[in-house]
């Protein structure tokens, strides 16, 4: 979707602000709400791509207005609500619905130890013949899609050369959608600066965009 | 009677947009789904504490340092970064794919994820403000010179920039240049010298800035 999120080349966004000694969370909350989508990641009724999609929906001046974490805890009721572990009800309350079973939560200390060490692989191990090869010439496609996508704004309709082949992975245009995994070559496209942005780039400036093969076409 | 007063109250708050305390609804939502059986406390300070304490740019830190003192690592690093960077014991959640990418004298690597807020954490630990911020998203691929110059680097005009936007899943980091002056120091020693951002791409590795975190 053309959402706020893809900002890739937006201007009015103000300075860059640094912060000395940030601590890796602000507000306990913060380390809270960033534990608990993990762990309900674990009951496995929505995947990473569903995830990111889920923030992506939130309406853009919202969007603009809340803080990284802030993103998340809107996308987890989302998901956890949409997905059937809750119900509105619950979380408007605060309390679980009289006489509803308890569960047993999937990820335990040992399992979210795991989790962190060994992560989740998006590759996958199928032997798919890449349709593009290093050094081709390719255009991103100039595809408008109203759900999820990885492909930039800034990138489609742009030309490119092929830099790197990364492998199979999971596509994210339809794994969001629960349409399937669709697996294919995942390729590093380097983008010169002036193709993307014109004349104001610096003549040897490059952007390199990871990009799915059905985001590519060959020119 | 006035049995509207209390609707009456609540359709001004929602007039008034005021958003919810973060704190308070995130603690009541923990308690929801504990109570409910989905999630175990015990793991969330599991996860909690692994970011807090023991993941972190340190990691990377020590990849970097090895690089600059073991040429056949640096190799292993710059082909097969995921094999390289378990070597030293680190990977897992969001750097299953991890990419590394050097900078010399007339090259300078630039990472950013502009379409959320993609980042090494095995390696980098949770990514900062900054980076998460739509400032740095927006501006990062279109003007990396200007950002570069915000974090107080300026780069000659014949360095080549190479942005890496991090739109799929994997995951990029800087190997900096070593910086001059070095020679004869300790992998550890090295370690201490280089920062976050310069794993990131915004920053070089000085002599001067050493030790800082960031």
């Amino acid at each position: 979707m053309n959402g706020i999120h893809d900002m890739g080349g937006m201007h009015g966004m103000g300075p860059i602000v640094e912060e000395k000694n940030e601590p890796v969370f602000h507000h306990e909350w913060e380390g809270r709400i960033f534990a608990m989508n993990r762990a309900m990641g674990a009951w496995r009724k929505w995947n990473l791509d569903a995830s990111r999609h889920s923030r992506e929906l939130i309406p853009a001046a919202e969007y603009l207005r809340m803080s990284y974490y802030e993103r998340w805890v809107t996308g987890l009721v989302e998901l956890i609500v949409q997905s059937g572990l809750t119900t509105g009800a619950e979380i408007e309350s605060g309390v679980p619905t009289e006489g509803s079973a308890k569960a047993v939560p999937p990820l335990t200390v040992d399992k979210a130890v795991a989790l962190v060490a060994k992560g989740v692989p998006a590759s996958r191990n199928v032997n798919l013949t890449p349709r593009l090869q290093v050094g081709q010439r390719v255009r991103a496609r100039n595809i408008h899609p109203v759900r999820h996508t990885r492909l930039p704004r800034y990138a489609r309709g742009k030309f490119g050369t092929i830099d790197r082949d990364h492998g199979v992975f999971v596509f994210p245009d339809t794994n969001a959608h629960f349409l399937g995994e669709n697996a294919q070559h995942v390729y590093s496209v380097r983008f010169a600066s002036r193709e993307l942005w014109g004349d104001q780039a610096a003549p040897q400036d490059s952007v390199y965009v990871d990009m799915w093969e059905d985001y590519l076409e060959p020119a | 009677m006035t049995p509207n007063l209390d609707q009456a109250h609540q359709h001004e708050h929602d007039q008034q947009a005021v958003p919810p305390d973060p704190a308070l609804r995130v603690k009541a939502l923990e308690s929801l789904l504990v109570e409910k059986g989905l999630v175990d406390r015990a793991a969330l300070d599991t996860l909690v504490d692994a970011y807090e304490h023991k993941i972190g740019p340190r990691n990377g830190a020590r990849v970097v340092a090895r690089a600059w003192s073991d040429p056949a690592y640096k190799r292993r690093l710059l082909s097969d970064a995921d094999a390289a960077i378990a070597e030293m014991g680190y990977g897992g959640l969001q750097g299953e794919h991890m990419v590394a990418v050097e900078n010399s004298a007339k090259v300078h690597n630039l990472v950013v994820c502009t379409l959320c807020s993609c980042y090494p954490w095995p390696v980098l630990g949770l990514p900062p403000v900054w980076y998460k911020s739509a400032p740095y998203r927006s501006r990062a691929v279109i003007d990396p010179r200007g950002v570069l110059r915000e974090f107080g680097l300026e780069l000659s005009e014949d360095v080549e920039v190479r942005v890496w936007d991090s739109t799929a899943e994997l995951r990029y980091l800087v190997l900096p240049e070593r910086p001059t002056g070095t020679e004869g120091m300790s992998e550890e020693a090295l370690a201490a010298l280089v920062t976050r951002d310069a794993m990131v791409g915004v920053s070089k590795v000085s002599v001067s800035k050493a030790g800082s975190g960031a």
